[in-house]
């Protein structure tokens, strides 16, 4: 994905009301490969972690018999992370970080529309 | 067809806006055709979406078909439009009953007894649960199901002899989820380290991966929670994920536990919530018993 792509991937879902974030994700290793980002949000720690839940959840679901993980939401008191597989072989992760009222259904059809566009 | 069902259903037919398909449901649910019992129950209901007894009908023909989720959720929808409705809260006696959570077996009677106090059946039923009526209880036709359970059903009677308020502890760990939908091949209850305290998984194809994924899942709630404290999110409730074959929920019955549900994608995700909350809850109170 080139950096334009990648820009125009996180502006579909930034401007989603009451999302306060967006990140793309380098899969294996948890890196951050572009952000956008509200201040103060911790974007290197919270995408090794999405990283590296993303792959627990991937292998459990894998031999459940459930195939790849395409999306997966972390609910929170105040707050959510929606997260969904993008890129060739999905390796990358498209990470929204929300406010507790966002509409989910819509962040998440952003998230798969900005996924859609990644090679 | 019998002269009754027949007699039943061409009134029906004659005047369908009548509320014979009350007697005609009933009368289908006890010769146990189920799926034609249904039928009459949900035309039903579509013209009187605001019937209690037409609810508690589907209920009962969803309990004694083992559809306890269903039922359920009909004597709840019942209960919600008419609180004082006995067969509605007897029927969710049964089932609280049948899951082993007592307490709210013995509430659920308590109203049904402030609400029919010369209802013999309901004296019955509070026998059963405190174990009065013996712990060798016969299957079938010992068991004064018909107090505590829609009639005719009797699906585990043999329960009641072991579902003593003093011994749920003794429960059998794959006991715990009994009665909720899916809880031998989707439903799963993890300590913190990963190791299983009830259900099961099984594929698709049948294949029981329970300990594999057990082991895939443990650290998830240390790593969700960490997720949801470095973004100021507060505690996390719930992480869903949709795979290409089907859907997972997992929930914090308590810190120290995590409980998986997965279903195919039939079930929207938003309802496998609100099964995995409602499984959570059983996980909680057998967590409880077990301290």
């Amino acid at each position: 994905m080139t950096a334009p792509a990648l820009a125009r991937a996180l502006d579909l879902i930034t401007r989603v009301r009451g999302v306060r974030g967006a990140m793309v994700v380098s899969r294996s290793d948890g890196l951050v490969v572009a952000e956008q980002l509200m201040e103060g949000i911790k974007g290197t720690a919270v995408a090794a972690l999405a990283s590296s839940l993303a792959g627990r959840l991937q292998r459990a679901m894998v031999s459940a018999g459930l195939g790849p993980s395409q999306f997966w939401h972390l609910q929170c008191d105040h707050g959510a992370l929606l997260v969904v597989s993008a890129g060739s072989e999905a390796g990358l992760l498209l990470v929204a970080v929300t406010e507790a009222d966002v509409n989910v259904g819509l962040v998440r059809l952003e998230l798969l529309r900005a996924a859609e566009t990644a090679p | 067809m019998s002269d009754d069902v027949k007699t039943l259903s061409a009134q029906l037919a004659s005047d369908p806006q009548s509320l014979v398909f009350l007697r005609l449901g009933e009368l289908l649910r006890q010769k146990r055709q189920f799926d034609a019992a249904t039928r009459v129950a949900q035309h039903g209901l579509e013209r009187h979406p605001h019937l209690a007894d037409a609810h508690d009908l589907l209920a009962r023909i969803r309990a004694d078909a083992h559809d306890y989720e269903h039922a359920f959720d009909e004597w709840d929808m019942t209960l919600r439009i008419a609180p004082q409705h006995t067969g509605a809260l007897k029927g969710l006696a049964f089932l609280y009953f049948k899951i082993g959570d007592l307490a709210q077996a013995e509430s659920h009677l308590q109203a049904a007894r402030d609400a029919a106090p010369d209802d013999p059946t309901i004296e019955q039923a509070f026998a059963v649960i405190r174990g009065e009526a013996g712990a060798t209880l016969a299957p079938a036709t010992a068991a004064p199901q018909p107090a505590v359970s829609p009639p005719a059903a009797s699906p585990e009677p043999p329960y009641v002899g072991e579902r003593r308020s003093d011994s749920v502890a003794a429960l059998p760990d794959e006991r715990i989820f009994a009665g909720l939908e899916g809880a031998q091949e989707g439903l799963l209850l993890l300590d913190a380290a990963g190791l299983v305290l009830g259900g099961a998984l099984k594929t698709p194809e049948g294949k029981d991966v329970t300990d594999t994924v057990a082991a895939y899942l443990a650290g998830v709630s240390q790593e969700s929670a960490r997720a949801a404290r470095l973004l100021d999110l507060g505690s996390w409730r719930g992480l869903s994920a949709e795979g290409q074959g089907g859907h997972v929920y997992l929930v914090q019955p308590t810190p120290e536990s995590l409980l998986l549900l997965m279903r195919d994608r039939s079930l929207p995700l938003g309802r496998l919530g609100l099964l995995a909350q409602r499984a959570a809850q059983v996980a909680r109170q057998w967590l409880e018993r077990q301290r």
